[in-house]
């Protein structure tokens, strides 16, 4: 019986050869798909299973991963801020992540190559490795001051502000915000829910007005044109004169440019310093139809607008001034309406570039990145963005905006004891809506410490005076904050 | 000076103390392995370790010493590997039943009261089967019992079934039994017994045709029998897994005892035909099928009945564990479905990768060899046909079922030998090897010397 029982022997051989060589096929060509399988559970616990890092303002902890003791979603995301950094912070969904999460997701989960020494250590302590923390340039009190005021305003409208000497970003509000709280939860269905609901409300809570939405930046695009004008003459300053007609015939068209509300500028003949005190549009759609379309959008571009996307490190929607068409298109574009389209961001960094004295540097949200023992990973490298204007016409700009602030439509922005510079504007939007309220400034105008844009939707009642009822304060408050007082 | 130099006969070595090494070696690996779950969940050692590792190697302990006592010439590998086995069962059960929440019924205290009881019958059998040569006489009864457990799932009142199959008995103040995992012992010592009564008839008569010897019509009772029980197993009970494990196993046993390989090719006849008309007949043996040529299919995945998610579940905790395994405690065995059963390789080869599994197989494949090695050195046919068959079917029953876990083969539900949770298959698998070591205790004795010098003797040589 020997002889058959071998050969049974060989049966039993050949089944465990069969089992492991199966077994090996399964990790050798199957395995991948398995685990990249979207049925595959534990991909969505790998997720929760990491400590992620924090993302912190100041003292402020903006999000941090909290240990719930669960074995399936150990860790859980935490946004102790919520609504007032949640443009900045994003979201940490169960599939996706938005925003900072998003853009440095390799760093605050701790996969990222740069962090290779960190995990070898802990690998050899048998430490758990956790994400590297994110610090934020952003200045809390100017952040929470602007989300205050801009939302006391009862308007939709954003905020950015930047320090024009490094173009780190002080503050950047949206507002509707949203809580990223119940969108960070474990529970996919629940999560998907609350998402749905901020994705039809139609005020949309979850678009970052502040870099992901343009704009028509309105009479704050004036200084552009007054920078393109000035640069073009050296000799032009605050006090040259300018033709300020009631109406500006506007050629090959019917129409006329007129002032705002169709009122008077001055005596007809006003002071560069006067026109842009007063925001006047004829003087600025003259200069511009004398310019011509390329040396205004030469200037544009010498701010940033219409180059390279930014990323601060989310994505920055591009600014644009708009395509040549006709004289008439460029005196309205010229005044920041048209197809003239601005992020507020990018107002801010041209109101950084003047109070920089024409230098505007690349505008960022990291100041600091550090692995979990601290150890830096990154640190922000203010960098030159462009060389806008020449430190000359930076100056007369400079001397033109305090005057908007001390004599102009901005008086409301005015801090006692400190220089202010600003312009404000009224861009009209659609018919039978009420036009956005935008802002810009910086203080203290000799040694700026931060510059801002300001945008209100549907914030003005029709001029700009009423658009700097509404917008300066708002401004003001910020500027206090980082000014501390 | 005169006398003549005599040869000794060399004995073959009891090995006892490298067995004792080799259980405690199994014992500690089982131990820093329930240190390592408790590590990685809780990071301290389980508070109960002590307690659990003292009873494992207390039982373990026992039953070394009744096995040193009752069979001192038994293979010395045997004990340590299904110690191995049986203890790193109960280390994913234990961490089944730590995950948070734990996989559905882990309850590694049962486990462990289960295995005590399975030591209890091991020695038993070894005090009280001091020759299992007594099994060959009980040749009728056996059949008769284990036709009896396999039907009774299906008689009323103790009958119970559960996840569609009909598999179980209860009985009042003991629980419930599978009893199919008792009747693939009976069955096998009935098998052994009437082939070695019939093997001449079943191994000669017949006429060639071909290349083949086919056996007569009518000695195709047997098998057509079997084939039939097999089948109504299969239909009535639902229950793939056992079906086949018994038909497989008669057709091994006929082929050992007859050497026509005639019999396996009627046998592999026999079962295609019977699992195509199953297919046809009946969804859930279709079913099976679907899902093995076809597991990432959506919509078999979605499928409520029958569908393919428990198998890709296992797919996906294996394909987690990688080479190395993510670690015990460190992955998510729990969510395969029937991880403390069916699926409990899957749920180990999360955690312990490539290798564990590599390593695991190689331990069952060695307990097979020992079986089959002491198959070959009985010194008598029926010793023979027992022992193979038990050690067949012990291969057998792995292939069938991580074979089907791996998708190597199509899935039919059978315990994992000695791995599973569940008390019936621990204990019937405990008196299994208990019948191994009885006979391989046999085998090894040496024979009583002849004694020397004794003078004339006369010889008789028939």
């Amino acid at each position: 019986m020997n002889g058959p029982l071998k050969r049974a022997a060989l049966a039993c051989l050949l089944m465990f050869g069969l089992l492991m060589l199966n077994v090996n096929y399964l990790q050798a060509v199957r395995a991948d798909d398995l685990r990249a399988d979207s049925r595959n559970i534990r991909n969505f616990f790998d997720r929760y299973e990491v400590e992620r890092g924090r993302i912190t303002a100041g003292d402020k902890v903006l999000a941090e991963s909290v240990d719930t003791g669960s074995n399936d979603f150990r860790f859980e995301r935490r946004y102790p801020e919520g609504k007032v950094y949640a443009p900045i912070t994003g979201f940490f969904a169960p599939e996706s992540e938005r925003d900072m999460e998003r853009a440095k997701n390799s760093l605050l989960n701790g996969t990222s190559a740069d962090l290779l020494i960190r995990r070898s250590i802990d690998l050899f302590t048998a430490k758990q490795t956790k994400g590297a923390n994110v610090d934020l340039t952003i200045n809390p009190k100017a952040q929470e001051a602007a989300y205050k005021t801009l939302g006391a305003s009862g308007k939709k409208g954003a905020l950015v502000a930047i320090e024009p000497k490094t173009g780190a970003i002080l503050a950047m509000v949206s507002i509707p915000s949203y809580d990223p709280n119940p969108l960070s939860k474990a529970n996919k269905a629940e999560v998907n829910k609350a998402y749905a609901k901020l994705a039809d409300d139609k005020d949309q809570p979850l678009l970052n007005r502040a870099i992901e939405r343009t704009y028509p930046p309105g009479s704050t695009f004036k200084v552009v044109t007054m920078a393109a004008y000035l640069e073009s003459d050296d000799t032009l300053g605050p006090q040259s004169q300018v033709d300020a007609p009631q109406l500006l015939d506007l050629p090959n068209t019917t129409a006329d440019l007129p002032n705002s509300g169709g009122a008077a500028c001055g005596s007809g003949r006003v002071t560069l310093s006067f026109a842009l005190e007063r925001s006047c549009n004829t003087p600025f759609g003259k200069i511009a139809m004398d310019l011509g379309y390329d040396a205004i959008n030469d200037q544009a571009r010498k701010f940033g607008i219409g180059g390279d996307p930014l990323a601060v490190p989310m994505p920055v929607a591009a600014s644009d001034f708009g395509p040549e068409e006709d004289k008439a298109a460029l005196a309205q574009a010229s005044i920041g309406q048209r197809s003239n389209q601005m992020t507020p961001l990018q107002m801010a960094m041209i109101a950084a570039g003047i109070a920089n004295n024409g230098v505007v540097m690349k505008p960022y949200l990291v100041n600091k990145i550090a692995d979990s023992e601290g150890g830096e990973i990154e640190s922000a490298d203010p960098e030159e963005f462009t060389t806008a204007i020449s430190e000359d016409t930076a100056r007369k700009l400079q001397e033109m905006m305090i005057n908007v602030v001390n004599n102009g439509t901005a008086n409301a922005a005015q801090i006692p004891g400190v220089t202010v510079a600003g312009k404000t504007g009224t861009a009209e939007t659609a018919e039978g809506r009420d036009p956005h309220a935008w802002f810009i400034s910086f203080a203290p105008a000799e040694d700026p410490k931060v510059a801002l844009a300001l945008m209100v939707e549907s914030g003005s009642a029709g001029d700009d005076a009423s658009g700097g009822h509404t917008a300066a304060p708002i401004a003001k408050s910020v500027m206090e904050a980082v000014l501390g007082r | 000076m005169s006398t003549p130099s005599v040869e000794p006969v060399p004995l073959p070595a009891k090995r006892r103390l490298a067995q004792l090494a080799m259980l405690a070696f199994a014992v500690v690996i089982v131990m820093f392995a329930y240190a390592n779950v408790g590590l990685a969940i809780d990071k301290q050692i389980p508070s109960g370790m002590l307690t659990y590792g003292l009873s494992l190697g207390g039982f373990m302990l026992a039953a070394y010493l009744v096995l040193a006592r009752f069979a001192p010439w038994a293979d010395p590998l045997i004990l340590p590997l299904v110690t191995l086995v049986n203890g790193l069962g109960l280390v994913m059960i234990y961490r089944l039943e730590q995950a948070k929440p734990p996989a559905y019924g882990a309850s590694p205290n049962t486990q462990l009261l289960w295995t005590a009881v399975g030591v209890v019958l091991f020695s038993v059998t070894l005090i009280v089967l001091r020759d299992h040569r007594a099994l060959q006489r009980l040749t009728y009864t056996a059949g008769a019992i284990g036709l009896f457990l396999l039907i009774s799932p299906l008689l009323p009142l103790i009958g119970h079934s559960e996840n569609g199959a009909s598999i179980w008995i209860k009985i009042p103040g003991v629980g419930q039994l599978q009893p199919a995992e008792f009747a693939k012992l009976a069955l096998i010592v009935f098998f052994a017994g009437y082939l070695v009564a019939k093997r001449d008839v079943l191994a000669l008569a017949g006429r060639r045709l071909l290349f083949i010897d086919l056996p007569r019509a009518r000695d195709l009772g047997p098998i057509l029998i079997v084939w039939g029980f097999s089948l109504g197993v299969l239909i009535l009970q639902k229950d793939l897994g056992s079906s086949l494990l018994i038909f497989g196993t008669f057709i091994a046993m006929l082929y050992i005892a007859t050497q026509r390989t005639s019999w396996v090719l009627i046998g592999i006849l026999l079962f295609v035909g019977g699992a195509i008309l199953a297919g046809m007949v009946f969804d859930h043996v279709y079913a099976r099928f679907e899902v093995y040529l076809n597991p990432e299919d959506p919509k078999l995945f979605a499928r409520e009945l029958g569908g393919s998610e428990q198998l890709m579940q296992g797919l996906f905790a294996m394909a987690a564990g990688g080479i190395l395994g993510t670690g015990l405690g460190q992955g998510h065995p729990e969510k395969i479905p029937l991880a403390i059963s069916d699926f409990i390789f899957p749920a180990t080869g999360e955690e312990l990768g490539l290798t564990g599994l590599m390593a695991l197989l190689m331990v069952y494949a060695l307990l097979v060899q020992r079986g089959l090695r002491t198959s070959i050195a009985a010194r008598d046919p029926f010793s023979k046909l027992l022992a193979g068959g038990l050690s067949f079917i012990l291969a057998w029953q792995v292939f069938i079922i991580v074979g089907g876990v791996t998708n190597l083969i199509p899935l039919t539900g059978l315990v994992t030998p000695f791995m599973s949770q569940g008390g019936s298959a621990l204990l019937a698998n405990w008196i299994l090897i208990a019948l191994l070591v009885r006979m391989s205790d046999a085998a090894r004795k040496p024979p009583p010397q002849a004694i020397q010098d004794e003078g004339m003797t006369q010889v008789f040589q028939r």
